[in-house]
């Protein structure tokens, strides 16, 4: 868990410095801050089960175990990228992984995870379906009406909403009437939870219940977890609507740094930091050699995947 | 061979795809107890069972998206809508969603879906109501757009949407379902992109789909007894377009009338007559006309609603026109 953490963080740390570098354009969403939510909840699930995320989506498709190369080589628009080349930051896909895609309309997605949970029922397979979204999402028609009938059908769907306090740069208090998004879930007769989510075992614990619940066939949850991103919402935005200090506080609460003084307290040495340090920073550095070296699309690849056969 | 009407055809076609492949399911509003609020489902709850007739509440996004969502794991989902203009509700999921996961997929998730139910005017359902929206749809690359006019073709083509693996659009006449036409008792496919001559002719080409298609027959008689006789092409496919029928229906005659349901404005035959106007320019003898719904929301009152529609007047007007280059 610790490791992918790393990953997370030096991944998009890299993707920030080639960005600001010119090496690829559009918008692209970091993770930073917020990495023990996704990791702790994907390490909740089994390989038979199902994600869908939103446009922030490198840190679920890292913990996923996507190939940190072919995304690399996406952010930069390359012939070898995880999606060809079409899809981008926002838009990380791996069918083999059954990771069905980042998506970058805010709350439209949470609909198409009440949508797997009912192929997953109408297949009777034993697995289940992960819905991340932000709070944004929780006050968009596609959030109410995918909740409704994940919950009127009892599919296999947690729906975990990753609560970083801004939506884009309007704050809780500003945009959601009740600023619980968790609570929410009363109105569709779901179960709930809300907890912090700076504390990756933490969080994994909290979540595998409701993981187990919907797997059981006894329906979906609304779990929101609190976290905070430490950049601005894209690269675009140097998030001024937050005092220094907010995010000071926050930083302490660096879910990286937490899980290391944990790990030192059980007894990690600093070689063994040093060692996973040394084994993240090559994985990056090989997919940014690997993305560089990359091809972009063929011309002809405009045209490809509009219609299949 | 029997005649059988556009609701049966509807139907039929859906039982016996469904009896063919498992994977596929009708889910939408009122589908299943009310029998369909059309009665295009009627009996089929009984015959597949609720898993596979699937009721839901009044949600078009929350559905659509269900649909999509489903497809994605391989389901081959038909999803009803009421009516075409409830779709509009859904938007976001059929354009962002439905037409896109394919191509941001890098071409690793299709989604093998149909989208249907009624559209165009009904009998003074007013504007909220009475919508033909076909344009919206054919504009969005990644989706196929069908709009067949008669019981047969909405059989054949049905069947070949459902066994596609694209999202189609299936746009049926909310006033053509009780019209009948010959149907033979055995299977058929009618492949997607395929036009039909309904009429041949030599005097002028009229080139329309769906409900144009029973307008141009209604103004039959009148162009029949100016000494007239036009070449009927009805498209049924809107994307992809038989593009090559349109050519050869044109080159036929010089001239060609396009009969839409739909409002005027970068509408589907406006893309019709660029098409042909790049295509043919050196062949045609007189300019491409266009009878469409008026530029406006559809009144309720009957004598309103019936001169916003094309109808036998305006059609022969635009055939006179045509006539005199």
């Amino acid at each position: 868990m610790y490791r992918d953490m790393l990953l997370i963080r030096r991944f998009e740390e890299a993707a920030a410095r080639l960005y600001a570098q010119g090496k690829f354009g559009g918008f692209c969403h970091l993770y930073i801050g917020q990495e023990a939510v996704g990791t702790g909840v994907i390490y909740a699930l089994q390989e038979k089960d199902y994600i869908i995320s939103t446009y922030r989506d490198h840190g679920h498709a890292l913990v996923r175990g996507l190939d940190p190369r072919a995304l690399m080589a996406e952010l930069l628009g390359k012939r070898t990228g995880i999606v060809k080349g079409k899809g981008g930051s926002m838009h990380f896909f791996d069918v083999h992984k059954n990771f069905l895609g980042g998506h970058g309309i805010v709350g439209g997605h949470v609909a198409l995870a009440s949508g797997v949970g009912w192929a997953i029922k109408y297949k009777k397979l034993d697995a289940v379906v992960v819905a991340f979204f932000g709070e944004g999402a929780a006050n968009i028609g596609a959030f109410h009406e995918g909740l409704n009938l994940a919950a009127l059908w009892k599919l296999p769907v947690v729906f975990v909403c990753e609560n970083n306090h801004y939506s884009m740069g309007t704050p809780i208090y500003r945009a959601l009437s009740v600023p619980d998004v968790s609570i929410r879930a009363v109105a569709y007769n779901m179960e709930r939870d809300k907890f912090d989510g700076d504390d990756v075992l933490y969080v994994y614990k909290r979540i595998l219940p409701y993981i187990e619940k919907a797997r059981r066939g006894e329906g979906p949850s609304l779990i929101e977890i609190s976290t905070y991103r430490f950049r601005g919402h894209s690269m675009s935005d140097p998030a001024k609507y937050r005092t220094p200090e907010e995010v000071e506080t926050w930083k302490r609460r660096d879910p990286i740094s937490r899980a290391q003084k944990m790990l030192e307290y059980n007894g990690v040495d600093e070689k063994e930091f040093a060692r996973i340090e040394a084994e993240v920073r090559n994985i990056v550095e090989d997919a940014i050699r690997f993305s560089e070296e990359s091809p972009e699309p063929a011309p002809y690849e405009l045209y490809t995947d509009v219609y299949v056969e | 061979m029997p005649k059988i009407t556009y609701r049966e055809a509807v139907r039929r076609a859906m039982i016996e795809e469904m009896e063919r492949d498992p994977n596929v399911f009708l889910m939408g509003e009122e589908v299943g107890h009310y029998q369909g609020a059309y009665k295009c489902s009627q009996g089929m709850l009984e015959k597949f069972g609720e898993m596979r007739v699937v009721d839901t509440p009044i949600s078009e996004q929350g559905f659509a998206g269900v649909g999509i969502g489903a497809a994605m794991l391989g389901l081959r989902p038909i999803i009803e809508f009421m009516t075409w203009n409830f779709s509009l509700v859904a938007f976001d999921q059929i354009y962002n969603n439905a037409a896109k996961i394919l191509y941001m997929s890098g071409g690793q998730i299709p989604i093998p879906i149909v989208f249907r139910g009624p559209g165009g005017a009904g009998g003074m359902l007013a504007a909220q109501h009475s919508q033909s929206l076909e344009a919206l749809y054919v504009h969005c690359p990644g989706l196929k757009v069908v709009a067949p006019a008669t019981a047969y073709d909405a059989y054949g083509l049905l069947k070949s949407s459902i066994r596609d693996n694209n999202p189609v659009i299936f746009i049926e006449g909310e006033v053509l379902y009780n019209t009948s036409w010959e149907v033979p008792d055995e299977e058929f496919l009618i492949p997607i992109g395929k036009a039909d001559v309904k009429r041949e002719g030599k005097d002028f080409t009229i080139i329309t789909w769906n409900r144009g298609f029973w307008f141009t027959m209604e103004a039959l008689d009148r162009i029949l007894k100016e000494g007239y006789d036009p070449l009927i092409l009805d498209l049924r496919s809107l994307r992809p377009m038989d593009e090559q029928a349109i050519i050869e229906a044109t080159l036929k005659t010089g001239r060609v009338l396009i009969i839409e349901e739909g409002w005027p404005r970068a509408s589907v035959g406006s893309y019709v007559s660029d098409f042909i106007q790049r295509n043919c320019f050196y062949d045609l003898h007189a300019p491409i006309l266009r009878v469409s719904q008026e530029d406006v929301p559809m009144p309720y009152a009957r004598n309103l609603e019936r001169l916003s529609l094309p109808n036998p007047d305006k059609i022969m007007q635009a055939v006179k026109t045509l006539m005199s280059f």
